[in-house]
């Protein structure tokens, strides 16, 4: 249950170990794994940072949120942090519920959001020997940054 | 005195993961402002949050000597 981060590989049969539950008649879960490309460019691999007191703390609250928003007999997110090779587990999301929209609702929240507010960063190696921290561009890839 | 941590891109632009820094600034904005011209960091305040103390603060947050401060990059997690 929560969430953690982790800078070993995720055990996915022991996290869902953790959330067994007979009230829970569905389990919906999501594999986040590292890309072979971005935008076009081969990828060889990648690394992930994270401010881990803050990123602990709002990791919890999103799944906090997911569990009291969905209903969800149980949620879990697992975060590695470290040097990936390409096809690696980087995250691992699930949500338990009595029925299946509420677990498929709460999981694809806790994925969204994990992306969206948790302090991590993750700077990919490319094919041509250079590396780029994703997002961190001075412009918004949506457009101008604002004022 | 505070101490200002830097993670990802802002910790590559300053070269260092953290260090103490004796400023006149009031607020968390006018220390990034301030550091943000003396390293020449890129990310302009509006794509960065900051931290006091382990919790995400606005940018007109006062902060106190010893205070523990963090400028968020855009994440990019998952």
């Amino acid at each position: 249950m929560g969430f953690r981060l982790t800078i070993g590989e995720i055990r996915v049969a022991a996290e869902m170990a953790a959330l067994g539950d007979t009230r829970a008649g569905g389990c919906a879960t999501f594999e986040g794994r590292v890309r072979n490309e971005n935008e076009g460019r081969p990828v060889l691999g990648l690394e992930y940072e994270a401010y881990p007191p803050l990123a602990e703390k709002e990791g919890a609250r999103i799944v906090a949120e997911a569990i009291a928003r969905f209903q969800l007999v149980g949620a879990a997110c697992v975060h590695r942090t470290g040097k990936l090779a390409l096809g690696d587990l980087a995250v691992w999301v699930a949500a338990t519920a009595a029925h299946r929209g509420d677990a498929f609702a709460g999981c694809r929240y806790i994925i969204d959001e994990v992306k969206a507010r948790v302090p991590i960063w993750k700077k990919e190696h490319y094919a041509d020997g250079s590396t780029e921290w994703i997002n961190s561009a001075p412009r918004s890839p949506d457009g101008p940054a604002p004022a | 005195m505070v101490l200002v941590r830097y993670y990802a891109v802002l910790r590559d632009q300053r070269g260092l993961g953290e260090e103490r820094v004796e400023t006149a600034a009031a607020t968390a904005g006018e220390l990034y402002e301030e550091l943000r011209a003396l390293h020449r960091f890129t990310l302009p305040a509006a794509r960065v949050r900051v931290a006091i103390n382990d919790e995400f603060e606005p940018w007109a947050c006062a902060f106190r000597s010893g205070d523990a401060v963090v400028f968020i990059p855009p994440v990019a997690g998952g």
